[in-house]
């Protein structure tokens, strides 16, 4: 059994150890803010505070907010309060220094090469993803990426993008074709909207003359399109990206991402209403363009990141890769069942799948199987058309 | 009142909370919290709060989410059919205007559902939300107003402000994630599904009469079937069931009557998968080394 921290004689006393504790929490990840910290106050004053067990079930009960986090907790616990007996100096982390830390830990534990110049605007601003933009990532990344610039203009022509747009306009109303299950006031409707009658017909001294009528509106998917540009995938990358640009500019709604070695959002870059300057913006973001694969921590890194703000359980993610992976097969899997947990839809289309006697034995690709709600072949324009009757039935 | 109190008073209900899961429930009542409950489907989520409400002598009122929950079934709605019969019966009588009015927009065709009974209680009652994450986004959004201020605003009447602070259980399984201010309105505890000798102790609370060979045995097969690669894990209740059964066909030891057995696992293994994957020997295994 490890004793008990013994805290410096000039610290302040018990409201700042728990806030200390409180910055030591956050500063591994787990999401508190002012409230919680006084809320974990006034649960202490309910308990025997001097007994460890007791301070570390209330505690855990405060601080804790999903299963992942309430497994990490007693370690935490243990590493503040009962280290050992050793004397703690400052109780009161000084807050810069706590975020280089941060960034320090987060990279050597999953080696993760998340720091991108490029999806730095774009990238969502929490606290945390700030502290990791800054820094380390570059040395990393050289280890993969193969650096190369290359012009996307010379990959993509406007007329395919004027092509691929018909097409993704056709699978975005396949997708529309959704139907809420609430009812809404409606023009036409199957049923009778008695909210409204009651109010309408006071007008005409409770005589109920018209019947409004309420149905079920339109609950159209969003599409959210992942597409690899990895070195296996250059063959095909005309293909998708014309495909990419094309949803973009059809669907007001959709979203896309490329990904090599990094996650990098393009869609406000595909937005753009130059089709030419859209294919510019494009190339400026594309450094690392047919490099190695990192599907798995690209992946995860969506899932952790703007998935949370753009995927919902009215969402269709789109991913467009080989599934050959330079990471461990596993990150996949796992990123994918994170993804999936959002309640969203995943379709994965792999244009090896088009080839005669294609198995899907490449590890990342068996690892992802069990999580996609459709697996299919693509690799020209007109087998994406082909999947227009497929969305419909999702 | 002390959370080991609590714990001692929810064992006299028949409920076996472990320590974390009594702290949990002990600091939401004394903080006036919301407490959301995780865990696998049949660990005894929604049992807490029907425990609860029989500790604390109060009524339990449940809230079962679904897909498509809308205000009109969780919160209030007009009984419409009844205001428009009695528009017609007044005008025959020749009123009219404002005092007909306020009559169709009172209490009387007001339908209470769950979240408005729940405030407008004379005594604190335990109100259960079961299986939120079923509901989606937008009902989330809802309750978190109702459970930052605990009132309620129906146009017609003005705002209804919370009489007593319900004592408000959340469950959630995991269908989707929620969202992170729900959580962070919420006191949190993840229950798993419980060691031997808590599940020994649920039983014997259960069952009474059980033989100690006998609810050792059964105990130590569920835990190592759960152990087993299954479509769907059993929980406290299959458990239970087990028990029932086995004890109703008459059986006083796991290995000795392989066919009553097998025929008892029926209150187990809920797939056709896990029924084909545990054969009579994988059973006599399991029951072998639980015994």
């Amino acid at each position: 059994m490890s004793r008990v921290t013994r805290f410096a004689a000039r610290d302040p006393g018990p409201a700042a150890r728990l806030s200390g504790f409180m910055a030591h929490l956050r500063a591994n990840g787990l999401r508190l803010g002012v409230m919680e910290t006084e809320l974990a106050l006034r649960a202490l004053t309910h308990v025997q505070a001097a007994d460890p067990n007791q301070t570390r079930l209330a505690l855990r009960a405060v601080c804790t907010g999903s299963a992942e986090e309430s497994e990490l907790f007693d370690d935490l616990f243990d590493s503040y309060w009962l280290n050992g007996g050793r004397v703690v100096q400052k109780v009161m982390p000084s807050p810069q220094k706590q975020g280089q830390e941060s960034v320090h830990s987060s990279r050597t534990a999953n080696g993760d090469t998340r720091a991108s110049g490029a999806g730095k605007a774009t990238a969502p601003e929490t606290g945390k993803d700030e502290a990791e933009t800054g820094g380390t990532g570059k040395l990393i990344a050289s280890l993969t990426n193969t650096l190369m610039k290359r012009d996307l203009r010379d990959l993509v022509q406007p007329e395919e993008i004027a092509q691929a747009e018909i097409i993704a306009r056709r699978l975005g109303v396949a997708l529309r074709d959704r139907l809420s299950r609430r009812r809404r006031v409606a023009q036409k409707g199957d049923r009778i909207h008695f909210r409204r009658l009651m109010r309408q017909s006071l007008t005409t001294g409770g005589e109920p003359l018209r019947l409004p009528r309420k149905n079920r509106p339109d609950r159209p998917l969003k599409i959210v399109a992942l597409c690899d540009v990895s070195g296996s995938m250059t063959l095909y990358a005309q293909v998708f990206l014309a495909f990419l640009a094309g949803l973009m500019r059809s669907d007001g709604t959709a979203d896309a991402y490329l990904f090599h070695t990094r996650l990098i959002r393009i869609t406000e870059a595909l937005r753009d209403k130059d089709t030419l300057r859209a294919l510019g913006r494009l190339s400026l973001m594309a450094d690392g363009f047919g490099g190695g694969s990192r599907i798995g921590a690209s992946l995860d890194r969506f899932a952790h990141t703007y998935a949370r703000r753009f995927v919902n359980r009215r969402t269709v993610v789109l991913i467009l890769s080989d599934g050959y992976d330079t990471d461990a097969p596993e990150r996949i899997g796992a990123a994918l069942s994170t993804l999936r947990k959002r309640g969203c839809r995943i379709i994965w289309l792999n244009p090896l799948k088009g080839w005669t006697r294609y198995a899907p034995i490449a590890a990342g690709m068996q690892a992802a199987l069990p999580h996609l709600d459709l697996f299919h072949p693509a690799n020209r324009l007109a087998d994406l058309a082909a999947l227009e009757p497929e969305f419909a039935r999702l | 009142m002390s959370w080991t109190d609590l714990q001692s008073d929810m064992a006299k209900q028949g409920y076996v909370a472990s320590d974390e899961l009594s702290m949990a429930v002990y600091l939401a009542l004394m903080l006036g919290r919301p407490l959301l409950l995780e865990g696998a489907a049949g660990v005894g989520k929604t049992e807490i709060a029907r425990v609860l409400a029989a500790v604390r002598q109060t009524q339990l009122i449940r809230l079962q989410c679904y897909e498509g929950l809308d205000a009109s079934q969780a919160i209030y709605e007009w009984n419409y059919q009844r205001q428009l019969l009695t528009i017609r019966a007044a005008a025959e009588d020749g009123q009219t205007g404002r005092a007909v009015e306020d009559r169709l927009f009172s209490d009387e065709f007001l339908l209470e559902r769950p979240l408005l009974k729940a405030i407008r209680q004379p005594e604190p009652p335990v109100l259960l939300i079961d299986e939120i994450d079923r509901a989606d986004e937008e009902f989330e959004a809802f309750l978190l107003e109702i459970l930052a201020d605990y009132q309620i605003t129906i146009p017609e009447m003005g705002t209804i402000k919370a009489i007593t602070r319900p004592m408000v259980i959340l469950t959630a399984n995991g269908t989707r994630d929620l969202s992170d201010a729900l959580r962070r309105r919420c006191l949190y505890a993840h229950v798993a599904y419980p060691d031997r000798a808590t599940e020994l102790a649920i039983l014997q609370a259960r069952q009474p009469g059980i033989e100690t060979v006998l609810a050792e045995q059964i105990v130590g097969f569920v835990q190592s079937l759960r152990k087993e690669e299954l479509e769907k894990t059993p929980g406290i209740a299959e458990m239970l069931d087990f028990a029932a059964a086995l004890m109703g066909l008459g059986l006083s030891d796991l290995t000795r009557d392989p066919v009553a057995l097998q025929a008892a696992l029926a209150t187990l293994l809920k797939t056709e998968t896990d029924r084909a994957n545990i054969t009579t020997e994988v059973a006599q295994r399991l029951a072998g080394r639980a015994a």
